[in-house]
């Protein structure tokens, strides 16, 4: 063996093959199986994607860098289980693009902090924690109040969600921007069209309680306030801890 | 600098040049009103500023043949410096955002400046600004030598490592603007990434035609560590950013993996970022400066290859040991588990092999600074990976996920091994470099170790304290069968060991603002005669190149 390697470390070319040889067989054998879907990733006929409000409220989520704080996902753990709801099911992040399941909990768990708290209470805690929570470490997001959301360009978020995989209609796409005004604006003629898109049970708020004005809060709340709530999935089973 | 390339050299650089300026240009007009135009702006502005370079230093005589009978040197000492400028740059960003933890207030009501936007200029800037940039100038440096050869032209390494710190730059200033894939230490955008690729072949290309005309019938060990981590690296690059962009006037795109299977490859890169970044490209490091500082060989030549093979197959199987009990399919994680345990091997062979290395050279061990930092660096590292092994293992994980453990151990093997192995090797090197006899002062080195073990202790402490703490905390019951802590209730015991490790940032920040300093000061004073480099020539046949032992 110590002979070969005599010889083999006499040749760049060799080398290099060797290296990349031996480094790709893990991966291989550990992602190519997990896209066999079926196995990897749960059915949930109910399933709905996110609106353009809840995408563009997903996307500050990721430009704060709340996921550095933040985890979305509840382990199958007894005291993750009874501290946060269900454990995660793969499927629940299947429209996730990319996940965010984060790596570090400065914050508690987000990924069933929808309907948890009121709009107004995230909204003032968004706005500064220590208001609510005294004891907080996050940060102050005074300008999400301030900050009108940008539209103009939803419709191309869209096209490239569904270029991933994501099934968005071409009517959802058309519609991006009006939609996203209208699931925060309830009385504005504009909310009807949400509703026929994206289903009955999708939330149509005031979210930040102005809804004259659409702002990166009212984005970021709808997020908020759908996390965990895509699907029923992970409440059917009675979810079981592994203990 | 221009007077060191050639004239075909100078006219390369300039259409290279122009068609970057080209480039950004389109960017800031195709980006208006988005950060994309920003970045186009400030790659344009970049490029021009080069232009004008060239141009100033084009009519400079061409450098005399006799250039070819020395290694070239330049981008190397350029490297050196700039890694330390990001270091401390860096590690500054690094200790505000611990700051920020213990005092949330300590910023600017501006959005850039909030912690989530600051730690991942912490990360990349430490990461890729000090280590990449390290490793680029040191790997640059080690070839040369270890090959009796010099660098095949002078353009290629510039273009790496000018085009590499531009990257690191859209990177960070990105993040600032909210510029972010939130894919960890995988945050810069499309465009970003696919300059990368770029930079990165081109240092590919340069490493293997250096090798080519190498006067060494063997490829010394570096040289595997060094190649390793290029082609992995690359490799884990171009699959974990793969994403479709929203239009080509947007810094925007979505990963075009989703779910479980985007959070796979999001820890195989990852995983083997630290492995192949951060691991195999500074042990490349160690294997030349620490023979070479303690003026022993490698004490095994058999442990090397073991040790080199073991660490490129196993790393690659455990990026899943951060996906216990997700909703990854468990046969994975238990494969990730296992691998990382039997990685164990191949890490404590490489740690023991530095280690031997030094047998017969404590005495210098206990004099030189220099060496010391090498030696500190390889006990960390031994430390590291056994403390990695054990947090992979499930049980243990399910306490230390989540938890600031997995940020001690993170610093224990960035600050203990990653920054002690860089400054070994810097110091080790700009004497060299510059010609001098001595760093300019050696007491400063021995403050600069001082304080910087200090600040890794304290930092780490504090780490496994408030880490253990929390994990415990959040699954501790009380006798009724409900959970005793509320999260808030954890958090409060935090705050001491916030402010702790922020007192240990404070101390390691200092070290290395000291050795920036040194190295300043070294390089600016008298150089001593040239005679005495004679030994460091490609093709006068002086001092064998490094062997192993055996
Ligand atoms: C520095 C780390 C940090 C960052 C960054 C951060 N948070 Fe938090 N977050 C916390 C902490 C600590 C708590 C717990 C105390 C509290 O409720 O304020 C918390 C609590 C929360 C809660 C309440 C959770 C619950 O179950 O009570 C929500 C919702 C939340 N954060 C959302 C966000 C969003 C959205 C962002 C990004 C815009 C964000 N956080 C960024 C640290 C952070
Ligand atoms: C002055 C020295 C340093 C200080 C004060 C410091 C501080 C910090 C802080 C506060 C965090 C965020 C932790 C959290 O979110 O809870 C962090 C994260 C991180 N730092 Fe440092 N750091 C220092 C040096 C370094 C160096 C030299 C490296 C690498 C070579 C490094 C690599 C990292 C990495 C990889 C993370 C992310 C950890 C994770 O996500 O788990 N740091 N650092
Ligand atoms: C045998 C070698 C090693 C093994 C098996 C190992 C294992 C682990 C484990 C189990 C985690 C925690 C994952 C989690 O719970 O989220 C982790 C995190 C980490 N390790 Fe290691 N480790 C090793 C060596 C190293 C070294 C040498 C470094 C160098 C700096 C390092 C850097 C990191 C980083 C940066 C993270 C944090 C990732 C994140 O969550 O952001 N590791 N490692």
């Amino acid at each position: 063996m110590f002979g070969f390697h005599y010889r083999l470390e006499r040749k760049a070319i060799g080398l290099v093959l060797a290296i990349i040889g031996v480094a790709s067989i893990g991966g291989i054998v550990e992602i190519a199986p997990l896209f066999t879907i079926h196995q990897t990733v749960e059915d949930a006929p109910d399933m709905r994607v996110y609106t353009p409000l809840e995408l563009a409220g997903r996307n500050i989520y990721i430009r704060e860098g709340c996921y550095a704080c933040h985890s979305q996902m509840i382990r199958t753990l007894r005291d993750e289980v009874e501290r946060y709801g269900p454990y995660s099911l793969a499927v629940e992040s299947k429209y996730d693009h990319p996940m965010l399941w984060g790596s570090k909990r400065t914050g508690p768990d987000l990924a069933r902090i929808g309907n948890k708290y009121s709009d107004e209470w995230q909204v003032e805690h968004l706005n500064n924690p220590r208001d609510v929570v005294p004891e907080s470490v996050m940060p102050a997001y005074t300008w999400l109040l301030r900050t009108k959301l940008r539209t103009d360009d939803l419709s191309n978020h869209l096209r490239a969600q569904r270029t991933v995989g994501v099934p968005y209609t071409d009517d959802m796409i058309a519609n991006a921007a009006a939609d996203a005004y209208g699931q925060a604006a309830p009385d504005s003629p504009q909310a009807d069209g949400v509703v026929t898109r994206y289903g009955k049970a999708t939330t149509v708020r005031p979210f930040d309680g102005r809804p004259d004005e659409l702002t990166e809060m009212d984005a970021l709340v709808a997020y908020l306030q759908i996390l965990g709530r895509l699907t029923d999935a992970a409440h059917k089973p009675i979810a079981s801890a592994e203990k | 600098m221009i007077a060191e390339l050639t004239t075909n050299e100078r006219q390369t650089a300039l259409v290279i040049l122009l068609a970057l300026a080209v480039t950004g240009l389109a960017m800031a007009i195709a980006g208006q009103g988005d950060p994309f135009g920003v970045h186009g702006a400030l790659v344009m502005v970049v490029a021009i500023a080069g232009v004008f370079t060239v141009i100033s230093g084009y009519y400079a005589p061409e450098p005399s043949d006799s250039r070819l009978d020395s290694y070239y040197d330049t981008p190397t000492k350029f490297g050196i410096v700039v890694a330390m400028i990001w270091a401390v740059i860096a590690m500054f960003v690094g200790d505000w955002v611990a700051w920020l933890l213990a005092y949330p207030n300590l910023t600017f009501d501006a959005a850039w400046s909030s912690f989530g936007r600051l730690r991942p200029v912490h990360t990349s800037g430490v990461i890729f600004g000090f280590g990449g940039n390290a490793l680029i100038a040191t790997s640059f440096y080690v070839m040369q030598r270890t090959s009796r050869a010099r660098l095949p032209d002078q353009l290629s390494p510039w273009f790496v490592l000018l085009g590499y710190n531009l990257f690191c730059i859209v990177a960070a200033t990105g993040y600032l603007m909210g510029v972010t894939q939130s894919k960890e230490y995988a945050e810069p955008e499309w465009y970003a990434d696919i300059w990368l690729v770029i930079v990165w072949v081109a240092y590919f290309v340069l490493y293997l035609r250096t090798l080519a005309r190498r006067k060494e019938p063997h490829i010394y060990v570096a040289n595997w560590y060094y190649l390793a981590f290029i082609l992995v690296v690359a490799m884990l690059h171009i699959v974990n950013n793969l994403a479709v962009p929203i239009s080509w006037g947007s810094a925007k795109s979505y990963s075009l993996f989703s779910g479980v299977q985007d959070a796979m490859t999001e820890w195989w890169y990852g995983h083997n970022a630290v492995a192949f970044f951060l691991t195999s490209g500074f042990l490349g490091m160690l294997y030349y400066y620490m023979p070479k500082r303690a003026g022993r060989p490698i004490y095994s030549y058999r442990m090397s290859i073991i040790s080199f093979w073991g660490i490129t197959f196993f790393y690659m199987w455990a990026g899943s040991h951060h996906l216990h009990y997700t909703a990854l399919p468990q046969w994975v994680q238990s494969l990730g588990m296992t691998f990382s345990v039997m990685l164990l091997i191949p890490s404590w062979v490489s740690a023991g092999n530095a280690l031997m290395t030094l047998n017969g050279a404590w005495n210098k061990v206990r004099d030189d600074a220099v060496l010391r930092f090498m030696m500190v660096a390889a006990v960390f590292y031994g430390l590291t990976t056994f403390e990695g092994s054990f947090m992979a293992i499930r049980p243990v994980n399910s306490l230390s996920h989540y938890t600031d453990w997995t940020v001690g151990h993170v610093h224990a093997g960035a600050l203990g091994w990653v920054a002690m192995i860089t400054f070994g090797a810097i110091y080790a090197s700009v004497p060299w470099l510059w010609k001098r006899e001595t760093m300019y002062s050696p007491r400063l080195v021995e403050v600069h170790f001082w304080l910087a073990l200090a600040g890794t202790v304290i930092y780490v402490f504090a780490m496994w304290n408030s880490g253990i703490i929390q994990g415990l905390m959040w699954r501790t019951y009380n006798e009724s069968g409900t959970l005793a802590y509320s999260f808030v209730d954890s958090l409060v015991a935090m705050h001491p060991y916030y402010i702790a490790r922020a007192v240990g940032g404070v101390f390691f920040l200092l070290g290395t603002a000291i050795g920036l300093y040194n190295i300043w000061m070294t390089i600016r004073t008298a150089p001593r005669a040239a005679s005495e480099l004679a030994a460091d020539r490609p093709v006068l046949a002086g001092a064998p190149a490094l062997q192993a032992g055996e």
